[in-house]
């Protein structure tokens, strides 16, 4: 008989950035919840680079704020610097991007988890899955513990068999030479998932005060900073702000790499994990694109009490004594001390094709994953993923439908979609041109598209629900106010758009025709529209993007349709694929494996033929009616 | 809202004689109404259902042809839909150009099997049927996705690829500086863009107007039999279009003196030309098809060269060797049944090309001589006189409709509009233009993006 045996609804494996969030929405739901880390001084750690959001990741962070997610929160409360990228560019995609005081951000997670009800936090590595007939029971620890749970979260981010590497030196542990998790993966081979082996990288942590930033460009954040959580009121949050430095490679930096590639363990064979092509090392980037003389290195400050500066775009596993060569070749760096080295890490992690898109494991009921164990990377996929699955984990525990968001009304939709329905090869990252519908998912309006599903869930407070409401109704009343009226040939009007360097009018038109001139907006007319009511910052700009935007938003609209009708044929989970004879052998083999839960998943996966759709959707009219017949 | 699809319904078997378009969907009627100009003057949103209407089919105010329109209002169809039937009788060229009109008007092409999915998924086919929907599904892309695959002969889908590439490379690039704009400045790209898509607009209008051409616009390989009086070249064209070999339609414009009809070799559309008997003559109707003969000749994509094997080469033969030399040829030894004094070496001395012996009296060789066309075909040896052929509705519509994205863009540059505007746009072209070539997009722009832009931070 193992000495301890608790029990609690949920247990989370992992507390990163996705267990983080899966643990809070567990707990807030009433759940009895417990939270494992190797560490709970590394809760909500971030390994790698210290900000959160960009392009399309700072999308990802709203829609876990409008879910009732705590990321955004946390940013706003610990940044030191914030940016709106492609502020110029369409609304679609401007993203928000701040840089975190890193210990800042970890210590007010692991303060709003401490001070969570329901939320227990457990430091000790899990080392096996508890699962009788297909059904997940609770976990067990190193130390012989059980822990019997309704459900179970996995989050174990990059810790499951890490192994870390630069040049020859390599030794199995997390990053910063946390604990790795070596136990686990056994386990879960046991029960039948398939396991893989991914890499990734980061670069050395230097000395501020061994940099030169005169010879480095100076990087502001913006003037007037944007909140990431709809619940944070923008005056409270504007600060003074830290300052980020540009500066690049050169040739002599690329030839230092050159003259030492074979002692690089990318190119030596010493490291078998597939790394992401989106952020590859530098060495990767020199030999790739060896037509590049040069490439941007941006120096990042770690946070506000600490000299320890980030390279990022230098990432590396080289030898030490290359990484301060190639490191010293580069303008402003020349007498740099390295504080940490530059190293890969190696870990296991599933493909998510096992699993289901409330990110429940198919073969194994109760059994829940999330961030970078699914194949993902980045702090803000995790947290997405983590609050998705925490969710349903939570709503399998109550006997309730799972939540699932689809392509057309969020990114989280898309980055599942994606996780559960393509075999990816590398760590998935977020990117802008991977949401179709993306004009009609912008990081303004992430509120009123998601929401109404925190709220309904639970998540989400009657006060907050109400508020938005009440935006909702002003935004649609002034919407329709805007598109009748009419503006005349006057000669205020006149001089109001010649300013503008728009053309005059020839004959009259409505206020919203003239909104969708490139050059005009919304608050550029009010001078002429003296009937307009005082509206906060926010319901001006979803007024301006609705009507300014009018005909893509509705040709996507029209798309959306579409796509949702074919999402809403579901197909029976214990369809039989091969005894439908009509489908492509290729086919029914996929199909097999993926078991989608649409026709629309189903049309999405790779080898699936429109042939294959059609004869899909006729095999399925006919199941249904004999079934109601 | 259900899109609405448009095919010839009648079997390509019917030839000459009355072709059937079928319309079916929410705006069959309404679609039909813009390209079709009654007798009476009445509207066919106005009619009952299940009425008859004659009148001319219109296209940019020029009569393609003399129908009967007949409209059929859903439930009470066979899809369950709006359907509307044109009849037609001005042979395959006009049915074609009918079906194009209602095309343009706003149809989409039915996929292979299309009208029984629906009339099945509507409920109008008994469950007892639902296996043979199948087999309609998937005979008929088996056979639609070799067709299509055999109609982008010549350098067309180079072409595409060629568009594909540039339009991909565009929208990486700009994707990837959205990604991440502290690395990557499109502000100064929009110069570039506009002449990479200007440049893709002018292709596809040519391309376009390629297919309007009426010569080309029939599928297949043209491939004439020449040969001298007497060699053969009837009994060759008997024999290669036996009844069950599906013999498809004779093609209008034919001549007393040249006979033309379609055969089908598994998927591949052969346009027979069957030619006058060529030799130097002073008969004046003769010599017309003499000369029609040589300029078919000409043209042709392929020319099987009879040759009477049991009697040797005289100046007849060699004339017509010599108007071959630069064509891709077949030269077929008739009459194996008789004793012969040709050998191939005979041929092939004075002319490069494949040499066989048949009779086509008996029918032997017949065989093998469709696997050698077949075998051409698929190994490329076959050309089109490097022209290009679009050849099929379902590509010409795709062709037009990834105009009509570039176009979009074209606006958008022209308007300001911001550079994620126009991607959208430049993918749908991207996406249209692959369908043509059977490609799906799947990962393209990811790759595209991390292969070429060194990303991240």
């Amino acid at each position: 008989m193992p000495n301890i045996r608790e029990e609690y609804d949920v247990a989370v494996v992992g507390a990163g950035h996705a267990g983080c969030e899966a643990a809070l929405a567990c707990a807030r739901l009433g759940l009895e919840t417990i939270i494992f880390t190797v560490s709970v001084e590394s809760i909500a750690m971030m390994p790698c680079n210290p900000n959160i959001g960009g392009s399309s990741k700072g999308h990802l962070v709203r829609e876990i704020d409008a879910l009732g997610g705590e990321m955004g929160k946390n940013i706003d409360a610990t940044f030191i610097q914030s940016k709106m990228l492609n502020a110029s560019k369409g609304p679609a995609v401007h993203s928000l991007r701040a840089q975190a005081d890193k210990s800042d951000y970890s210590r007010r997670m692991r303060q709003v988890l401490e001070n969570t009800e329901h939320l227990h936090i457990r430091q000790a590595e899990v080392s096996e899955l508890i699962v009788k007939d297909g059904v997940v029971g609770g976990v067990k620890t190193v130390s012989g513990a059980e822990y019997i749970t309704k459900s179970v979260v996995l989050c174990t981010g990059v810790y499951l068999k890490a192994r870390c590497i630069y040049g020859d030196v390599s030794y199995y542990t997390g990053p910063n030479g946390l604990q790795a998790a070596n136990h686990l993966t056994e386990s879960l081979i046991e029960n039948g998932i398939e396991v893989r082996r991914f890499k990734t990288g980061t670069p050395a942590r230097v000395d501020k005060r061994s940099i030169d930033f005169s010879k480095m460009t100076e990087q502001f954040g913006d003037e007037r900073v944007v909140p990431f959580s709809f619940e944070t009121d923008p005056d409270s949050i504007q600060k003074e702000q830290v300052s980020c430095w540009l500066t690049y490679t050169n040739e002599d930096t690329h030839k230092i790499i050159k003259d030492n590639i074979d002692r690089s363990p990318l190119y030596s064979g010493n490291i078998q994990g597939t790394g992401p092509r989106y952020c590859p090392s530098i060495e990767d980037k020199v030999v790739r694109f060896a037509d590049k003389d040069r490439h941007q290195v941006f120096v990042e400050p770690e946070g506000l009490y600490t000299n320890e500066m980030y390279l990022g775009g230098m990432s590396s596993s080289m030898p030490e004594d290359v990484q301060y060569a190639m490191y010293r070749t580069v303008p402003g760096l020349e007498n740099v001390k390295i504080v940490r080295n530059a190293y890969a890490i190696e870990y296991d992690c599933i493909s998510a094709t096992q699993l289901k898109s409330s990110l429940e494991f198919k073969k194994i009921k109760g059994l829940f994953a999330g961030g970078q164990f699914n194949g993902s990377s980045g702090y803000e996929e995790a947290a997405a993923q983590g609050i998705i699955a925490g969710i349903n984990s939570a709503m399998y525990c109550m006997g309730k439908e799972p939540l699932i968001l689809d392509r057309s009304e969020s990114y989280i939709g898309v980055l599942i979609d994606d996780l559960v329905t393509k075999e990816s090869l590398e760590p998935y990252r977020m990117m802008t041109s991977r949401a179709e519908y993306r004009l009609l998912l912008r990081q303004d309006n992430a509120d009123i598209r998601l929401t109404k599903y925190g709220y309904d869930i639970g998540l989400i407070s009657e006060e907050r629900m109400n508020k938005l409401n009440n935006k909702i109704k002003l935004i649609q009343e002034e919407i329709e106010r805007v598109k009748s009226v009419n503006i005349g040939t006057g000669k205020e009007v006149q001089k109001l758009l010649t300013d503008n360097g728009s053309t005059e009018l020839t004959t009259g038109v409505t206020l919203a025709e003239l909104i969708k001139r490139p050059e005009l907006s919304y608050d550029i007319l009010a001078p002429i529209d003296s009937n307009r009511p005082d509206f906060s910052y926010d319901v001006r700009e979803q007024v301006n993007i609705n009507l300014k935007y009018e005909g893509y938003i509705d040709r996507q609209m029209r798309q959306v349709e579409h796509f949702k009708k074919l999402e809403k044929k579901m197909i029976p989970d214990s369809l039989d694929y091969f005894s439908i004879s009509g489908l492509r052998k290729e086919a029914m083999q996929k199909l097999d494996k993926f078991r989608p839960a649409s026709i629309g998943q189903a049309s999405r996966i790779s080898g699936v033929s429109p042939a294959d759709i059609s004869v899909l959707l006729v095999y399925l009219e006919s199941y249904n009616r004999r079934k109601n017949s | 809202m259900e899109k609405t699809i448009a095919a010839i319904s009648t079997g390509t078997m019917s030839g000459g004689g009355i072709s059937i378009i079928r319309l079916s969907g929410p705006e069959a009627i309404d679609i039909t109404d813009k390209v079709f100009k009654s007798k009476k003057n009445t509207k066919l949103c106005n009619v009952d259902s299940h009425t008859v209407h004659y009148g001319n089919i219109v296209d940019d105010n020029m009569v393609i042809d003399e129908v009967l329109v007949t409209v059929m209002k859903a439930p009470n169809t066979y899809t369950r839909e709006n359907v509307v039937e044109i009849g037609c009788h001005g042979g395959i060229l006009v049915t074609r150009k009918v079906l194009e009109t209602v095309l343009k008007a706003g149809a989409s092409p039915a996929e292979p099997g299309e009208f029984t999915k629906r009339a099945f998924l509507n409920g109008r086919i008994d469950l007892s049927q639902a296996e043979a929907v199948i087999d309609i599904i998937n005979a008929k892309n088996d056979y639609a996705l070799k067709a299509s695959v055999n109609q982008l002969r010549g350098n067309i889908s180079e072409k595409i690829k060629d568009m594909r590439n540039i339009i991909l490379d565009n929208v990486a690039f700009i994707e990837s500086a959205l990604d991440d704009p502290e690395h990557f400045d499109i502000d100064s790209n929009v110069e570039k863009l506009n002449k990479d898509v200007d440049n893709s607009v002018k292709n596809i209008e040519n391309l376009l107007k390629t297919c309007e051409n009426g010569r080309i616009i029939r599928d297949g390989i043209r491939t004439v039999i020449l040969g001298k009086t007497n060699a053969g070249k009837s009994s060759l064209l008997n024999a290669l279009t036996r009844e069950e070999r599906a013999i498809v339609t004779d093609i209008e414009g034919t001549t007393r003196d040249i006979l033309e009809e379609q055969i089908n070799l598994s998927g591949i559309t052969l346009n027979l030309i069957d030619t006058a008997g060529i030799r130097q003559t002073d008969d004046y109707v003769e010599s017309i098809g003499v000369k029609k003969a040589k300029e078919y000749a000409k043209d042709a994509d392929l020319i099987i060269f009879v040759v009477d094997s049991s009697r040797p080469l005289d100046n007849n033969d060699y004339e017509i060797i010599d108007l071959i030399k630069d064509k891709k040829v077949l030269v077929l030894l008739n009459k194996s049944d008789m004793e012969t004094v040709v050998t191939p070496d005979d041929i092939t001395s004075h002319l490069e090309c494949s040499v066989m012996s048949i009779s086509a009296k008996n029918e032997t060789g017949i065989d093998e001589l469709e696997e050698e066309i077949k075998k051409m075909f698929f190994n490329g040896d076959i050309s089109s006189n490097e022209e290009m052929y679009i050849t099929n509705a379902r590509h010409k519509n795709l062709l037009r409709e990834s105009l009509e994205s570039l176009k979009l863009v074209q606006q958008g540059i022209d308007n300001g509009i911001s550079e994620d505007f126009l991607t959208i746009d430049l993918m749908e072209s991207y996406k249209k233009l692959g369908l043509i070539i059977g490609e799906e997009i799947e990962d393209d722009l990811a790759d595209r993006i991390f292969s070429k832009f060194c990303m991240g931070k």
